[in-house]
């Protein structure tokens, strides 16, 4: 019984076992192949990531054997990445701030440095929020117990909302009820969860949750810098004329348009 | 930075001891019925308190969350009805460790309490000792030394949590920001000095945490 078991079962597994080494060695190739084409690697400020998602489908579609890969995250984040020697090929902040270190330490070509999006800084609350926020004051309401912004440490959208506050003479008072995200996405998210009473994001982000959070209020726009949106070129990067096509596609027409269909607005003549 | 530092530390240890002290009252009961009794859901039991051993604590940490949140299963009544909720709170620190430090408990208290003998028992019963007096005079203390070890890695656990921490209570400073959520953020943040710091202090810790359990691994055996 035992015995014409395992004689039955033996061809099925040495099949399986063959199987999985072709399977093995397809995937391997598909590995060689794909290091041998070219791969832009681009670390992007993640409120950028609809708008260079879908230029970047149109950038590959246009260029057979160009793959592109995204690193999303708080600008803050990658630009310490980019310190540590990650291999990246296009940096996208959303703050001069990170860039500006980047240039001081050489990690970025300076030349290659365009600024191509602006964005609004808003204060948002769960769309079930019955709480009256039409002013920066009515944070100090005491139904408001947990305000999101990003960590102002690495997040820019949580240095732009600091600015904002301290000019406004809030920081130190909301202090005790502020929780720090990671970045931009994820105080979105603790908004659209209703895990906070309000939160600072950019209104493009707002925009991606249209049905969990409402616009507070916008802070006045001479609170805080103007956020804006640098990209360079990485000087370690080993596609650079990749990247400064990629940078041209930003800044172009098409580019643009896209930007401001998901709410971005365009830099301001000569911006750097 | 330096009082962000010893913040983390404070924190860690008085969260990992809160942490560890749950952990005995629901761990050692739980470990003891599942040793000594068989019932209907006995499986499922084991199952839930040893699924956050296996499970990524990003998975734990959801289920937290779908649990505990303000709109949870759990956390919506708790915030009708009091305005409060135990998201990005010290507390949800405590309970995110305590779900991930339980397995480590129970498993080797259980085993140390299946390791007693039964006939002992057995002598207690026919003396006139009820179960629960037997459990607690006889079969606990015997068992001690595993349930000790067993502690001893619970509390380690506890200090180490990552994950599921910063799922449920978020990494603020001086509030929820633990000791492996400061050396995360400080990290992130290129304070490579304060992360070092917070690395010797987890890792030292962690050496005498193991020193501990392993005397009371020989002693036990």
């Amino acid at each position: 019984m035992t015995s014409s078991g395992r004689g039955r079962g033996a061809p099925v597994r040495r099949r399986a076992l063959a199987g999985l080494a072709v399977l093995l060695l397809a995937t391997s190739v598909c590995g060689v192949e794909a290091t041998g084409a070219q791969e832009l690697t681009l670390s992007v400020a993640i409120s950028m990531k609809e708008a260079v998602e879908e230029l970047g489908r149109g950038f590959a579609a246009g260029r057979p054997g160009v793959t592109l890969r995204y690193n999303f995250g708080a600008s803050g984040q990658l630009q310490k990445q980019i310190e540590a020697g990650a291999p990246v090929d296009l940096f996208v902040s959303a703050a001069a701030r990170q860039v500006d270190e980047l240039e001081k330490l050489g990690l970025v070509v300076p030349a290659s440095r365009r600024t191509f999006a602006r964005n609004v800084l808003v204060a948002i609350k769960p769309a079930d929020s019955r709480v009256d926020l039409a002013k920066p004051a009515d944070l100090l309401d005491p139904r408001v117990t947990r305000v999101v912004i990003g960590d102002p440490r690495t997040v820019p959208v949580g240095q732009y909302a600091q600015e904002s506050l301290r000019a406004l003479g809030l920081w130190d008072r909301l202090q005790p009820r502020l929780v720090l995200a990671e970045n931009v996405r994820q105080a979105l998210d603790y908004v659209n969860r209703g895990e906070v009473d309000a939160g600072f994001v950019y209104t493009t982000d707002m925009a991606t949750r249209a049905q969990g959070v409402r616009e507070a209020f916008r802070p006045p726009e001479d609170t805080y810098q103007p956020v804006v949106y640098p990209v360079a070129v990485v000087t370690a990067s080993r596609q650079p004329a990749l990247a400064r096509a990629f940078i041209e596609l930003l800044l172009s027409r098409e580019g643009q348009a896209v930007l401001a269909r998901l709410g971005f607005q365009p830099p301001r003549p000569g911006a750097r | 930075m330096r009082d962000e530092l010893l913040s983390a530390v404070g924190l860690s240890v008085q969260v990992a001891l809160l942490a560890t002290v749950l952990t005995a009252l629901v761990g050692i009961p739980v470990a003891y019925v599942l040793a000594r009794r068989r019932f209907w859901g006995h499986t499922a039991l084991d199952l839930l308190v040893t699924l956050p051993l296996v499970l990524p604590p990003t998975v734990t940490g959801y289920y937290l969350i779908v649990l505990l949140g303000r709109r949870g299963v759990l956390g919506a009544p708790l915030y009708a009805w009091t305005g409060w909720s135990v998201a990005f709170t010290w507390v949800a620190a405590v309970i995110a460790a305590t779900v991930m430090a339980m397995p480590l408990l129970v498993r080797t208290a259980r085993a140390a309490i299946e390791s007693v003998d039964a006939d002992l028992e057995r002598a207690a019963h026919t003396l006139g000792r009820s179960e629960w007096r037997t459990a607690l005079e006889v079969t606990l203390p015997l068992a001690r030394n595993g349930i000790l070890a067993g502690l001893v890695l619970a509390f380690a656990r506890a200090l180490g949590e990552f994950g599921a921490t910063l799922m449920l209570a978020g990494n603020i400073p001086g509030k929820t920001a633990t000791m492996p959520l400061a050396i995360y953020t400080a990290v992130q943040t290129g304070e490579s000095g304060a992360a070092l710091a917070l690395v010797a202090v987890l890792t030292a810790l962690s050496c005498v945490v193991l020193l501990v359990s392993s005397r009371f691994g020989t002693r036990a055996a």
